[in-house]
């Protein structure tokens, strides 16, 4: 079980985590998320005693790490996969950590089995390949068989073999009710290794779910439906009839129609009463993928509009009262882009949702406004 | 009992270990820097290069020395052995400073240190296994070296005190400041910086106080030639100060760098306990 509480960490004017606060349970594999330079490292190195938080704690098991009894029997961890001395064989290496730990030295034979890395025992991990080094690195931490285990990025450089390798690794260690806790950038990778996610951007907690919940609460599904090109007239008439209906439309570049708020048997039956033809009618679910792009994405605008303001603000106030507003305002023009067509909105606050009632509101026969790239095309042509 | 039971689902049963249990101890650290020590070619590289410039050296200067015929006066023999400690040291330098600062470097310094948090075992550990393969291997190649060059030069036949000097005390000297070297790169965490600084801190003074002809710079070059580290070695082979008429003499030198090995060392624990890795 691992607590963090509060946990904080700057470096000088750079705040790497703020506040984090979340456990980590024992039994289930838990992703650790987050775009790079979010603070998953900066957060295992705290956990494991290598850094100092500035404020607030973690522990494991009840203790900080480096007040642990056995440490090393209780907590293993891939910190870096290039963290050993090149000059050294992979025995070696994993010989001199198991005699710091007190560990016999047969377990390095045995953990050399475990990775598959017995034939190249004896090479210097210089000439090891990333996938190799990552195997070592895991080696280690498995040295101690320990009731914890921090994998930061375990995946990163092998191949599908390796990765398949590693994820069925992390949930037989869960199921053998270790605490198994792994870093990834890779949401795929974690929707199908982790059981829990927490997922953080910038330093902050952003979400601590499971992964269903997850799922559940940040797909957003839709139907894409799309009628015969050579008649535009079908397609404005269908789109009355949906929204007619309660369902909201919206205008995919290549003319399709994404269309949300209503069941697909409905859809095909609006269409026939509309006596519309459909050349595809399909249902889609926006992959966790993109929902975690948008999720850490957000947050990123979110924190970086705070910085922004403070830093700008701070020398100039007194002088140019106004100077701080433009960057105010700024963060929220490139953030409609990326509303775009291939990220589905936010659950339970879709920007679209409104959209009938807007001046601009798509009216059946004023074509969309989004719609617009679609002609581009045609027009180039 | 009217208040509401809770369910808990039940706590996951805890992982434990097959491998028995046992707390690790400074010997457990030991044995591990030693392996590491012995794992890595640049140990075999300096200590090898160190052994034959001190056997290349000693011998050569005692051969000259020996075809010269040139009268020795008060001199013993066991005084050339400083031409091969000279060299000998900036290997010693290297090897202290790599010891620690290829953890840095490499960021090996995380994963021992999470096999191992208790940093300052690691550091203790680092410097036993360090000062011990140095203090031997030094010892017995200047004894050696010691032996030959009073075999064959014609001189005073040396005091029982200036054979320890030449030979215990010679090792004790470079592995001391190995062990500084050591200290400097727990404190600077970069091979090239803290070779560099420990190069600088042997070779500096003595080039700087060459060079110091003005009158009123006297106190300062005398300073300098006095404590200068390849001074200290010479005064180690000999009774009397070397220069001058004060100055360090006889085991001084040794005390000397055992003191500011002592100090830097202090200042590597506080700093490798308190900073982030």
């Amino acid at each position: 079980m691992i607590e963090a509480v509060g946990l904080t960490k700057r470096y000088g004017a750079k705040t790497a985590v703020y506040n984090l606060s979340f456990q980590v349970r024992p039994g289930v594999v838990t992703g650790f998320l987050g775009p790079n330079g979010s603070g998953k490292s900066t957060t295992m190195r705290m956990i494991l005693g290598l850094d100092r938080p500035s404020a607030g704690h973690v522990t494991i098991g009840g203790h900080p790490f480096r007040q642990l009894p056995n440490a090393p029997r209780q907590v293993g961890a891939l910190l870096d996969a290039k963290a050993v001395h090149g000059g050294r064989s992979a025995r070696s290496h994993l010989l001199s950590l198991a005699q710091l730990a007190g560990i016999p030295a047969q377990r390095v034979d045995e953990v050399l089995g475990v990775v598959g890395l017995q034939d190249v025992a004896k090479r210097r991990s210089k000439g090891f390949s990333l996938g190799m080094g990552q195997r070592l690195g895991i080696a280690a931490a498995l040295l101690g068989d320990p009731q914890v285990l921090l994998f930061d990025e375990p995946v990163n450089g092998l191949d599908p073999e390796g990765i398949l390798w590693v994820r069925n690794l992390m949930k037989k260690l869960a199921s053998e009710g270790r605490t198994v806790f792994v870093s990834s950038h890779l949401m795929s990778e974690m929707a199908l290794t982790a059981d829990h996610l927490i997922v953080i951007g910038r330093g902050q907690l952003l979400a601590d779910m499971s992964v269903t919940d997850f799922i559940s609460a940040n797909s957003a599904d839709f139907a894409r439906v799309r009628t015969p090109q050579t008649e535009p007239a079908q397609r404005e008439k269908l789109t009355a009839a949906l929204m007619e209906a309660g369902g909201q439309v919206l205008s995919e570049p290549d003319g399709a129609l994404r269309v949300t708020g209503l069941a697909l048997p409905r859809i095909s039956d609006l269409a026939h009463d509309a006596d519309v033809r459909l050349w595809e009618l399909s249902p889609h679910q926006a992959s966790l993928e993109e929902a975690y792009m948008r999720m850490t994405q957000n947050a990123v605008d979110y924190r970086s509009t705070e910085d922004q303001l403070a830093h700008l603000q701070a020398p100039q106030q007194p002088g140019q009262p106004g100077y701080g507003m433009p960057p105010q305002q700024q963060p929220m023009a490139p953030e409609a882009p990326q509303q775009g067509w291939y990220a589905p909105p936010p659950p339970g606050q879709n920007p679209y949702a409104g959209a009938p009632q807007a001046p601009t509101a798509p009216s059946p026969y004023a074509a969309p406004q989004p719609a617009a790239p679609s002609d581009t095309p045609k027009d180039a042509r | 009992m009217t208040a509401p039971t809770h369910h808990y689902a039940p706590a996951p049963h805890s992982y434990v270990s097959p491998i028995p249990v046992r707390r690790a101890h400074l010997g457990d650290a030991l044995a591990s820097e030693w392996t590491k020590i012995r794992s890595v070619r640049s140990t075999m590289w300096t200590l090898g290069v160190m052994i034959l410039l001190m056997l290349g050296i000693g011998l050569g200067v005692a051969a000259i020395a020996s075809a010269s015929n040139a009268p020795m006066g008060e001199e013993s023999a066991l005084g050339f052995g400083f031409f091969g400690m000279l060299p000998a040291s900036i290997c010693v330098i290297t090897l202290g400073v790599l010891t620690i600062a290829s953890e840095y470097g490499t960021g090996m310094i995380r994963t021992t240190l999470t096999a191992c948090p208790s940093r300052s075992r690691v550091l203790t550990a680092k410097a036993i296994v360090f000062f011990l393969l140095v203090f031997t291997v030094t010892t017995v190649f200047a004894t050696l070296v010691a032996v030959a060059q009073v075999a064959m030069v014609d001189a005073r036949e040396p005091t029982g005190a200036e054979w320890l000097r030449a030979t215990v005390g010679a090792g004790a000297y470079l592995a001391l400041l190995g062990l500084l070297s050591l200290a400097l790169g727990t404190l600077i965490r970069h091979s090239a910086g803290a070779i560099t600084v420990m190069i600088g801190l042997l070779l500096l003074p003595l080039v700087a106080a060459l060079f110091m002809f003005s009158e009123a710079l006297r106190s300062v070059q005398e300073a300098l030639f006095t404590y200068a580290i390849p001074s200290q070695m010479i005064a180690l082979y000999s009774e009397r100060p070397p220069f001058g008429d004060s100055g360090p003499a006889g085991w001084e030198p040794l005390l000397i760098v055992a003191g500011v090995t002592a100090a830097a060392l202090a200042g590597a624990y506080a700093l490798l306990n308190s900073k982030d890795v």
